[in-house]
């Protein structure tokens, strides 16, 4: 016997990566454009969603991949919207991961949906870590949950493109520092385009839509 | 938490790796770990002792090195550990800053034992 070291230097979760490849790859391939939403649970991400079907349903056709530890709530309330809706239940997994959303994608009618969101398990920890193959990642954020998110979770806020703010009408109520908020986005994330919006009152959902819609567009051509 | 699915991630590569170099056993992996990356050595090491029974990298020692998160500022080019409840530059307190190390999570190396000839 002899012992010899052997060098590996490979990441721990490539595996997982190259599937996520290969899932943009089917999307590009179908013309279909997507996004991964993330938020803490009770944020928002499915009234977001619902309200974002709603405002773009004329003029694309969007498609919902919900993951969920149990239960068909969400997906049925896209559903319900209009949205060809698929549910993921991971079975308690904290996070969806590209393997799941290979198997959503195969369930789904391709070529009668123009944007997919789908709509991640809620977590501001895990679902950072592990790569969809989705085009764009946003995340929602949520007056209630309070300011200091960005210096308690940073891996979230990094590796998105949009930081969502929902909830924006309980301001008055809730102590929340907003230029604290943004000044940590901006420190891990520098730039990203933030939409702070309310789905009660619809306040900022047209200029989260129009921003939406444009990233597919230019996804065409 | 998902350390199940990254410990068998581990374990796949250890054994592919142990496989290509013909290992009879495999006995050390270097782990690298940042910070960010929201993995607890403890968790992988109990799961590690149960999935990797019955192949050839049981009774295998992990070896996790942890790398901190690290901050470069753009203004004054300091490179730091960020304080608890800020990230902003202690040098400058300016906030255009990046992260540039802590979310490392690879294997580095496998120790392996291998037939002499």
């Amino acid at each position: 016997m002899k012992t010899i070291q052997v060098s590996v230097v490979e990441e721990i979760l490539s595996a997982n990566d190259q599937l996520a490849v290969q899932n943009q790859r089917l999307l590009d391939d179908a013309g279909v454009f997507a996004i991964n939403i993330m938020s803490s649970p009770g944020a928002g991400k499915t009234s977001t969603i619902v309200a974002t079907q709603n405002l773009l349903k004329d003029r694309l056709r969007l498609g919902m991949v919900d993951g969920d530890i149990a239960t068909t709530i969400d997906a049925d309330r896209a559903a319900a919207a209009g949205m060809q809706a698929i549910q993921i239940n991971t079975g308690g997994n904290c996070h969806l991961d590209a393997v799941m959303l290979s198997t959503a994608l195969r369930e789904m009618k391709l070529d009668e949906v123009d944007l997919i969101i789908v709509e991640n398990v809620g977590n501001l920890i895990c679902p950072s870590s592990f790569k969809l193959g989705t085009h764009r990642s946003v995340l929602i954020a949520s007056i209630p949950e309070g300011d200091d998110k960005p210096y308690k979770y940073p891996p979230m806020y990094r590796g998105v493109d949009a930081v969502i703010i929902n909830k924006v009408d309980l301001l008055p109520y809730v102590k929340f520092n907003m230029d604290y908020f943004i000044a940590g986005i901006e420190m891990l994330n520098p730039g990203v385009k933030t939409f702070p919006i309310s789905c009660v009152t619809g306040e900022g959902l047209t200029d989260w839509t129009d921003w939406l819609y444009e990233q597919v567009a230019q996804n065409r051509r | 938490m998902h350390e199940l699915s990254v410990t068998q991630s581990i374990l796949e590569i250890a054994l592919r790796y142990g496989n290509q170099n013909s290992a009879e056993r495999i006995t050390h992996l270097y782990l690298v770990i940042g910070d960010l990356s929201s993995i607890i050595d403890d968790s992988i090491q109990f799961y590690w002792d149960i999935i990797s029974r019955g192949t050839i990298a049981e009774g295998a020692t992990l070896h996790f090195q942890r790398v901190p998160t690290r901050m470069v500022c753009f203004e004054c080019n300091h490179t730091y550990l960020p304080e608890r409840g800020t990230l902003a530059c202690p040098n400058c307190n300016s906030i255009r800053v990046q992260v540039s190390a802590g979310d490392e999570f690879r294997l580095d190396a496998l120790d392996i034992e291998t037939d002499d000839d």
